[in-house]
């Protein structure tokens, strides 16, 4: 499993940080950043949730 | 009402909340069919951005779709776009479709959303917009350029960020506010107020504590509107923005409790094997002891995931207790709030300065914390705020002596 983030679109909500703290973070301006690109099985399920609520659907997860 | 084993499962509506509770039921494994219903043509697409990157041209309009191609296809659900739901019936389990077509369901999901309150003195008239679809931003940007003379109606979010937009495109706009100060019922009259100079400053012609009483025209075409003060303002195209009522009609007569809204439970459910989303849903918020109807964009994908889960774990329901959350981005301001809002008693200071235009206040209701919003803050800051809402803190303990404003 591989997150990927479409920065542009981020609006800064913060939500997926709330969600997955251990993948996500935000820089000093609120965007999203990556902090694990390849997240552990167990860690799927925040992931999944982080994706399925973005308000900006700036998160995708692809299969590798 | 005995419940029935699932196999199909329809939800009508096909914007965030909808599409999120396809895909929840997928990611939880169900495994019979999944259809859903969309009025739209379109496939399913975001509509924060149409007030902003898409009424100023940043965005093509394909970049607000809410998947790729290839991610729809994979949900394996079939989608019914441009069709809308006519009837419910409950007893025999069916939804009428606008094209003569029946869709049979075991278990049903309702995210049709809302629809723009127009303006009734402009029936019939070309010019005078709302900006809920894609179709409608698109039509307001084919119109919209420098010196162009833009009247919104309404000085909410939605009204706004069309100001702020069209502002940075030239647009010489006129902001028409009934209220005294914009955004104050809800955000408390000294945050409205800056907001409300934030838009002079950028050059746009504020008119508060006055209304549209006519939409003035030539040839069934805009031309200005007359304002309850007698002004008279010229306009090349006029923008409403004075709210939503939610897409209920369809469900007039299926027994469904309807009261502004769909009314649902704490788990979202309407009744038994239905489940309402987004927009639309009328719920008991155990967190904040009311029922609500909520707006926003978080609220729809959130809400979306929780409906899904519970039409499918209906032995195991979890309640749908978010704290709300929104944002607004207006010219580089960006507002973000949690809480709710309104109805609040009081609204204190916490951080930054009204002056600057950077501030963050909190909002109370009886003796607790209900809210927080942040304009021109660290993004980030906020969040340790949300914390102290979601454990129902008390007013005194989250803010020790606050400075009323």
């Amino acid at each position: 499993m591989r997150v990927e983030v479409d920065a542009p679109k981020c609006v800064t909500s913060g939500q997926c940080v709330m969600i997955a703290p251990d993948v996500f973070d935000q820089d000093d301006t609120g965007i999203v950043e990556i902090l694990d690109e390849h997240p552990a099985p167990e860690k799927r399920a925040a992931v999944e949730e982080a994706a399925a609520v973005c308000p900006a659907a700036a998160i995708r997860l692809r299969e590798e | 009402m005995t419940r029935r084993e699932l196999r199909r499962i329809v939800v009508v509506g096909a914007s965030a909340a909808g599409l999120v509770a396809a895909e929840t039921l997928r990611r939880e494994g169900f495994g019979g069919s999944v259809t859903v219903v969309g009025d739209e043509l379109h496939d399913p697409y975001d509509r924060p951005p149409l007030s902003k990157q898409i009424l100023s041209g940043a965005w093509p309009s394909e970049r607000s779709q809410l998947r790729s191609p290839d991610d729809l296809g994979a949900l394996d659900v079939q989608f019914r776009l441009g069709v809308a739901a006519t009837a419910l019936n409950l007893e025999s389990h069916t939804v009428a479709l606008a094209d003569g077509h029946t869709l049979g369901y075991d278990g049903l999901i309702i995210a049709t959303g809302v629809r723009p309150r127009r303006l009734q003195a402009a029936d019939g008239v070309s010019g005078v917009h709302v900006m809920r679809s894609l179709d409608d931003a698109l039509a307001l940007r084919e119109r919209l350029g420098a010196d162009h003379r833009l009247v919104v109606v309404g000085a909410g979010f939605l009204g706004t960020e069309v100001a702020a937009t069209s502002r940075a495109l030239g647009a010489r706009v006129t902001l028409v506010e009934p209220a005294p100060v914009p955004l104050a019922p809800v955000l408390g009259d000294q945050v409205g107020a800056v907001l409300g100079e934030m838009h002079r400053e950028r050059g746009v012609d504020v008119r508060v504590a006055t209304s549209v009483t006519e939409v003035l025209s030539d040839d069934g075409r805009a031309t200005g509107v007359r304002l309850s003060d007698g002004t008279e303002v010229p306009a090349d195209d006029v923008l409403v923005a004075i709210g939503s009522n939610p897409n209920t009609e369809w469900l007039e007569g299926s027994g469904l409790t309807l009261a502004d809204g769909v009314v649902c439970d704490e788990y979202s459910a309407a009744a038994t094997g239905v489940y309402a989303a987004g927009d639309v849903a009328r719920w008991h918020n155990p967190l904040f002891g009311t029922e609500m109807r909520i707006e926003h964009r978080t609220n729809a994908a959130e809400q979306g995931v929780a409906a899904a889960r519970n039409l499918l774990h209906p032995d195991a329901p979890r309640p749908f207790a978010p704290i709300p959350y929104f944002w607004s981005d207006q010219y580089d301001v960006k507002v973000q709030a949690y809480g709710y809002l309104r109805g609040h008693e009081e609204v204190a200071l916490v951080d930054g300065d009204f002056a600057e235009g950077r501030f963050l206040v909190a909002y109370r209701r009886g003796d607790r914390l209900v809210g927080v919003l942040s304009v021109g803050m660290p993004p980030k800051l906020i969040h340790g705020w949300r914390k102290a809402i979601g454990s129902a803190s008390l007013w005194h303990t989250a803010l020790g002596n606050p400075l009323t404003v």
